[in-house]
């Protein structure tokens, strides 16, 4: 018998644990793979077309070649982050193993990286193949936009997480009652912060709203290397500062529905 | 010599005072008890009794309104983390993920409970509770009894010395109700563990606790031994006891109910 308290700090292997969890499932469930794939293509296929119809018939869409298809691409990563990191804790919703998992030894900041780590591998999963079929088919390599990529990747990533962490939080908190958020929330951005068109095309009373968004500055930045070829480094810190602002208000906000869930007893009454 | 540290206590589990409302709900209203160490007790009570509610606060699940848990001489919940590498927990309203093998399951949740030679582990627990046949079989396809013996497989991965039981034998057929109750009975004398175990099954409840708690509305009605219990009320079984506490009827020549708290503040 353990008689001896371990050493219960921040561990690497109970993540480690939860990420083989979630491999073991994806793996297990091949139309969970198809579909992580399925949508990515789908959307760049119709906008793909969309665009080429569009820059056949417009000097200014034709020398900027991939604004929508680049838009669509960023807008996915966007959306897959959110909706990788909160289908992860619903799957333990859906398979009543939540149980199983809160009253084990892991802690809620390990549960949080976990559900980050599989998000960026459900990420991959999606987006790497389309990415790829975008070159071919549509002359869009979002490859080639190097750095300034992987930085527009990185600062769609955390707002995602930040959403998807709010959501789980009321998930906890709301049970599967709360579930359709995690579906449809993101899309409640998707107008405001201007994945396809400038911020100026808002109304002025929309304007401060889509700029107090992170994602925002990133479809701008987008924007501005794809029509100006220029790097816009304002925009890019724009997007970190609110995207650091957002995750710690979100931590926050997780934490405190958590407390809230543990008050009222609702973690033990996770059905609808 | 120093005096023994507060972790050495003997006592498993020490409740004091423990209340919870929901709303204008009083779902455990002041209890006290305590459990030592290596024994196996009873959480009776009828539906809404607070057994529940009680089991959630012992996991940290549920913070309590009032009143204080030590569980193997640490606070619960500021120690939380610590407590729960040392404690386990099965209830069949609690599944498997049902997409992963039984192997998987196994191996997930020994590396949660960070398992020394986890390898060795499952194959000793795939031995002792015979699920060599349905080892690589998904979760999700395993019968009733199947994923009992799963679950119980997974409750003691980590080897507690707490483990917490919500009706492990609920809707199993005798049988493997019967060698359910024979694993739990091995695993506490081979490792002097100590049990909670809440349930409605009385002739289990007879079979396994060497003390029983019966909870009504929130407070707890009475405790003792099973026998003593069956004793005082002058009835047969603790089945009928149950039903007497229940519905506030007392046998001819029945001794008074053990006053509230009595036992646990002697």
């Amino acid at each position: 018998m353990t008689s001896a308290t371990r050493s219960t700090g921040f561990s690497f292997a109970r993540i480690g644990a939860m990420v083989l969890r979630y491999w073991y499932l994806l793996s297990n469930s091949w139309p969970r793979a198809v579909e992580l794939i399925y949508w990515p293509t789908v959307q760049m296929l119709t906008w793909g077309f969309v665009q080429l119809y569009v820059a056949q018939n417009s000097s200014f869409f034709a020398n900027a070649a991939g604004l929508f298809v680049g838009g669509l691409l960023l807008w996915d990563v966007l959306l897959r982050s959110q909706q990788g990191f909160a289908f992860a804790f619903l799957e333990e919703l859906w398979s009543r193993n939540l149980g199983n998992l809160l009253m084990s030894p892991l802690r809620p900041s390990e549960f949080i990286v976990s559900l980050m780590v599989i998000s960026l591998v459900r990420l991959a999963i999606g987006m790497l193949p389309v990415t790829f079929l975008a070159i071919p088919l549509f002359g869009f390599n979002v490859w080639s936009l190097g750095l300034p990529l992987a930085v527009f990747f990185a600062g769609l990533v955390i707002a995602g997480w930040s959403i998807g962490l709010v959501i789980i939080g009321i998930l906890l908190r709301q049970g599967m009652g709360a579930e359709a958020l995690a579906w449809s929330l993101m899309f409640l951005l998707m107008p405001i912060t201007c994945v396809y068109y400038p911020v100026s095309t808002l109304p002025s009373l929309l304007q401060p709203v889509a700029w107090s968004l992170p994602t925002t500055y990133v479809f701008e930045g987008l924007r501005a290397l794809l029509i100006h070829h220029e790097i816009r480094f304002d925009l890019l810190a724009g997007a970190f500062a609110l995207d650091a602002l957002w995750f710690v208000a979100a931590v926050v906000v997780f934490y405190r529905l958590l407390a809230s869930a543990r008050r009222t007893g609702s973690l033990l009454q996770q059905g609808e | 010599m120093p005096a023994p540290a507060r972790a050495e206590t003997d006592l498993a589990i020490e409740i004091r005072d423990l209340a919870k409302s929901f709303g204008t709900v009083r779902a455990v209203d002041g209890i006290s008890f305590e459990v030592p160490r290596g024994t196996v007790t009873g959480l009776l009570g009828g539906n809404g009794a607070g057994k529940t509610t009680t089991i959630g606060m012992l996991m940290g699940l549920i913070l309590p309104d009032a009143g204080s848990i030590r569980i193997l001489g640490r606070d619960m919940p500021g120690e939380r983390a610590q407590l729960l590498e040392r404690m386990n927990f099965e209830s069949p309203y609690v599944d498997m993920p049902h997409r992963l093998t039984v192997r998987q399951n196994l191996e997930v949740f020994g590396r949660l409970y960070r398992v020394p030679d986890l390898k060795a582990r499952i194959a000793e627990l795939v031995a002792d509770f015979d699920l060599a046949a349905f080892v690589d079989r998904k979760a999700g396809r395993l019968s009733a009894g199947q994923k009992t013996r799963v679950a119980l497989a997974k409750a003691l991965l980590n080897r507690p010395e707490v483990l917490l039981l919500d009706e492990p034998t609920a809707s199993l057929d005798p049988d493997t109700a019967d060698w359910v109750r024979g694993r739990l009975e091995q695993y506490r004398a081979a490792t002097g563990a100590t049990i909670l175990l809440a349930s409605h099954n009385m002739p289990e409840v007879e079979r396994l606790c060497d003390d029983v708690v019966i909870l009504a509305k929130g407070r707890i009605e009475d405790r003792g031994a099973p026998a003593d219990l069956v004793r005082r009320y002058g009835r047969g079984t603790l089945e009928e006891v149950f039903l007497d506490v229940a519905r506030g009827t007392r046998a001819e020549g029945a001794e008074a109910p053990t006053p509230r708290h009595e036992e646990a503040e002697a």
